[in-house]
C-alpha cells in the first residue's frame, strides 16, 4: 500500500481504461451493468491504490493484538490456537440434550452452546398453557435447577465453557448453571462461558423479550455488576448481530445496529456506576457470516476497529482488553435452502471461511438440514467437519489476517466502517439506542431491507441456485429429526415432581426476596440464585419480576 | 359477495415463536396487491387470533410458525373458528414445516402451506385463487 496516490499509476489506469478495457467492453459487455453484494452495496469493477489514498498502515491496521486490532485481537491469532469449535445445540428433555453433548465432546467440538426451547426462552414453564405444542421443540426444555442438573450431568463445569442463549431470563438461567457449578463443587471463579443477555437486540430483531426495555437495562446492569465480582470468567452479555442479520438486516446495518447495542450497554454500565475497564473486558460480539464472502470479512474488520476506537475514544476506557472486540460467529441460517439441502454444507462452508479469515475467537456451522428441521447427528457431523478440514487441510490458519492489504478488502473494511458510524451517529442524534428502538427506527430498516432482498430474489437480481435458479424436480426427502410428543407430558410430569419435593414455604420466602429487590435497588442476582436454590420454577420467578417491572408487547411493525 | 369488494386477510404470528421476517415480507407483498392485510403482532394465543378473525370479519387468516409448534397451533386456530361457527374462514400458513405433517394439516383443513423458498409471488396468486370476499 502507498501513503499518496502514484500520479504515474493513476495515469496507467486511465489509459488502460481507454485501450484495453474499453475495447474489451465495446466487443462485450460485463454479466450485469451493476455488481452488489448480497446486501446491495455496490462493487467497483477493480480496486487498487486509488481506492486507498493517504492510507496510514499505522493508524488503519496496527499489528494483530495491537490498537485498533483491525488484524485480530491476539498476536498469533491461530498459530497460537484455533478458534473454538463450538456448536449451537438443544432439543427435547434435559437428558436427551446432555447425550448430544457429551457427543459432541466426543467429536472434538470444544465448547458447548445451550439452545433453550421456546418457552424457557419467553420465561414460561412446560407445564403452562401458553407452552403448548412448543415443549422441546426448538430447543432444551429448562424449568428449574433440576433440568440444569441433567443437562450439565457428567459434564464438569470446571473443564467446558459453555455459552447460553438467553436474554430475557438470562439472569434466571446464569443463576441455574451457578446453581450446578455449587452442586459440582466448582467455584464460581472457575466457570466460563457466555450469556447472551442481549435484551435490545430482541426489540431489533430477535422477538423473545419479556420486560420492558428500561427494567430489562437494569436487569442487565445488576448481571454486569455481580458477575464482574463474583463469576469473573463469565462473558456477560454477546452483543449479537446474527438476529438481526437473520431478521433480514443488511451487512452495514448488521455492524451498526450491534456496536449501538454495545453502546447502549457501556454507558448503562457507567451510569449505574461500574468503570467500564471492569466490565467491558468481559462484553463479547456475536455476527452472521453470509454468503457475501469479502463483505462479510470487511465487516468483522471493521467491527473490530470501530470497538476498540468507541471504547477508547469515546468511553475512555484504559484497559487494552476493554478495546478488543472479541466474537463468535454463526453462519447464516437464512442464506440456507429447504430445495436441494446438500447444497447448504456448501454455502457453509464458504460462509465458515469468511468468519475464520475474518478473526473469529468461535464458530458455529450450521447443519444441511436446518431449513427443516433440528439437526440430525450425521448433519451435525458434517458442520463439525467442515470447520476441522477448514481448520487442519486447508492452510488458512497458517497466517494472520489473510487478507489484510488487498486493495478491495480495505476499501470495503473503510467503506463498511464510515456507513456504520453514519448508522451510529443518527442513533446517537435519537438519544441512543433504546430511544431509536422506541421509535421503530432499527425494527423498520431491518423490515426494509428484508423486504427489498424478497424483491431482488423474486426478479432473479439476486440468485440463490435451487430456489429461483438451476431448480430440480426433488423426488427424494432427506432424513429429520422429529421430536417426540411424549417429551411434553413427561416435562410437566418432571415439573410436578421438582413441586412436591422442594420446601414450598423456603419458595416463598425467596420469592418475596426478590420481588422486594426489584422493587427497591438491591442487586437481583443473589435474589436470583437464592430463588433458583430453593428450586423455584423459571416462570415464578419471571411472574415474580413482571408484577414488577411489566411487559413488553410486540408494537407489530410492518 | 360483491364484484370488486378487496380480500381481507388477518396474518397471525400463534405461540412463542419470533421469527417475523417471513410474516412480514408476506404482509407487504400482499398489501403491495392489492389485498387488505391485518397483521396481528408477535405471541399471539389461538384464542386471540380466532377472536381478532371473527371481528374483524376476514375472509382467510394466514398463520405463520417456525418454532416447530405448527400441528397444535393451528388445528387450535380451526378448532376455535370451528366452535364460533366461523369455519367459513380460509386457513392457510407457513413456516419450517415436515412434509408428514403438511399432510396432516390439509386434512385438518389448511388450504395451502408454503415454505422456506416459496415466492410471494406464488403466495398471492395462491390468495386470488382462492380467496374470495365472503
Amino acid at each position: 500500500m502507498v501513503k499518496k496516490i502514484d500520479e504515474e499509476i493513476l495515469k496507467q489506469k486511465e489509459v488502460w481504461e481507454g485501450t484495453i478495457l474499453k475495447k474489451r467492453l465495446d466487443q462485450a459487455p460485463e454479466r450485469s451493468e451493476s455488481f452488489t453484494t448480497v446486501s446491495g452495496a455496490e462493487i467497483d469493477r477493480l480496486y487498487g491504490p486509488w481506492d486507498l489514498p493517504d492510507y496510514d498502515y499505522a493508524h488503519e491496521l496496527g499489528f494483530p493484538g495491537q490498537y485498533p486490532y483491525t488484524r485480530g485481537i491476539h498476536p498469533t491469532m491461530y498459530r497460537g490456537r484455533l478458534w473454538t469449535m463450538r456448536q449451537f445445540a438443544g432439543f427435547s428433555s434435559a437428558q436427551e440434550t446432555n447425550l448430544r453433548y457429551k457427543y459432541l465432546l466426543s467429536q472434538g467440538t470444544t465448547g458447548l452452546s445451550v439452545a433453550f426451547h421456546m418457552p424457557t426462552i419467553m420465561g414460561i414453564c412446560s407445564d403452562s398453557e401458553l407452552a403448548a405444542g412448543e415443549v422441546g421443540k426448538c430447543g432444551v426444555a429448562i424449568d428449574s435447577l433440576a433440568d440444569m442438573e441433567d443437562l450439565f450431568s457428567g459434564i464438569p463445569l470446571d473443564k467446558v465453557t459453555t455459552s447460553m442463549t438467553t436474554n430475557g431470563p438470562a439472569s434466571i438461567l446464569l443463576a441455574m448453571y451457578m446453581g450446578v457449578a455449587e452442586k459440582q463443587g466448582v467455584g464460581f471463579d472457575k466457570i466460563g462461558g457466555t450469556i447472551q443477555n442481549d435484551i435490545l437486540k430482541e426489540y431489533i430483531a430477535q422477538k423473545s423479550w419479556i420486560f420492558p426495555p428500561r427494567p430489562s437495562m437494569r436487569i442487565i446492569t445488576d448481571l454486569l455488576s455481580y458477575c464482574t465480582k463474583s463469576v469473573p470468567r463469565w462473558n456477560t452479555i454477546s452483543i449479537s448481530g446474527y438476529h438481526i442479520r437473520e431478521a433480514g438486516s443488511t451487512a452495514v446495518q448488521e455492524l451498526a445496529f450491534t456496536l449501538a447495542d454495545g453502546i447502549g450497554y457501556v454507558q448503562a454500565g457507567i451510569e449505574a456506576g461500574i468503570d467500564p475497564d471492569d466490565f467491558a473486558p468481559r462484553l463479547s460480539f456475536f455476527f452472521n457470516a453470509h454468503n457475501d464472502f469479502f463483505e462479510e470479512i470487511a465487516k468483522y474488520r471493521a467491527a473490530r476497529r470501530i470497538w476498540a476506537r468507541v471504547m477508547k475514544q469515546r468511553f475512555g476506557a484504559k484497559d487494552p482488553r476493554s478495546w478488543m472486540l472479541r466474537f463468535h460467529t454463526q453462519t447464516a441460517g437464512c442464506s440456507l435452502a429447504a430445495q436441494q439441502p446438500m447444497n447448504n454444507v456448501i454455502r457453509t462452508t464458504i460462509q465458515a471461511l469468511a468468519a475464520v479469515m475474518g478473526g473469529t475467537q468461535s464458530l458455529h456451522t450450521n447443519s444441511l438440514d436446518e431449513t427443516l428441521a433440528l439437526p440430525t447427528e450425521q448433519s451435525v457431523t458434517i458442520a463439525v467437519r467442515t470447520q476441522q478440514i477448514i481448520a487442519e487441510e486447508s492452510g488458512v490458519a497458517n497466517t494472520i489476517d489473510p487478507l489484510g492489504g488487498s486493495y478491495f478488502v480495505e476499501a470495503l473494511t473503510n467503506e463498511m466502517e464510515k456507513k456504520a458510524l453514519d448508522y451510529i451517529q443518527k442513533i446517537d442524534d435519537m438519544g441512543g439506542i433504546i430511544a431509536a428502538i422506541e421509535r421503530g427506527y432499527p425494527q423498520k430498516e431491518i423490515a426494509d431491507a428484508a423486504y427489498e432482498y424478497q424483491r431482488r430474489l423474486e426478479t432473479g437480481e439476486k440468485v440463490m441456485v435451487g430456489v429461483n435458479k438451476y431448480v430440480m424436480d426433488e423426488a427424494e426427502q432427506i432424513d429429520t429429526l422429529m421430536i417426540d410428543e411424549a417429551v411434553e407430558a413427561e416435562q410437566k410430569k418432571r415439573i410436578e415432581n421438582v413441586r412436591q419435593r422442594r420446601d414450598n414455604r423456603r419458595v416463598e420466602e425467596t420469592l418475596a426476596a426478590l420481588k422486594a429487590a426489584a422493587a427497591g435497588t438491591e442487586n437481583l442476582m443473589p435474589r436470583i440464585l437464592d430463588a433458583v436454590r430453593s428450586y423455584a420454577t423459571l416462570q415464578e420467578m419471571v411472574d415474580t419480576l413482571k408484577g414488577v417491572f411489566g411487559e413488553y408487547r410486540d408494537p407489530g411493525y410492518v | 359477495m360483491t364484484k370488486g369488494q378487496k380480500i381481507r386477510i388477518l396474518l397471525g404470528k400463534p405461540g412463542l415463536d419470533g421469527h417475523d421476517r417471513g410474516i412480514k415480507v408476506v404482509a407487504r407483498a400482499l398489501r403491495d396487491a392489492g389485498i387488505e392485510v391485518i397483521y396481528t403482532g408477535l405471541h399471539q394465543t389461538p384464542e386471540m387470533i380466532a377472536s381478532a378473525a371473527i371481528q374483524e370479519d376476514v375472509d382467510a387468516v394466514g398463520l405463520s410458525v417456525l418454532s416447530g409448534a405448527h400441528n397444535h397451533l393451528f388445528l387450535k386456530v380451526i378448532e376455535l373458528l370451528k366452535k364460533e361457527g366461523a369455519d367459513d374462514i380460509a386457513i392457510f400458513g407457513g413456516g419450517i414445516i415436515p412434509e408428514k405433517d403438511i399432510t396432516m394439516l390439509k386434512a385438518a383443513g389448511v388450504g395451502e402451506i408454503f415454505l422456506p423458498g416459496d415466492s410471494t409471488e406464488r403466495i398471492i396468486e395462491w390468495v386470488r385463487d382462492n380467496i374470495h370476499p365472503r
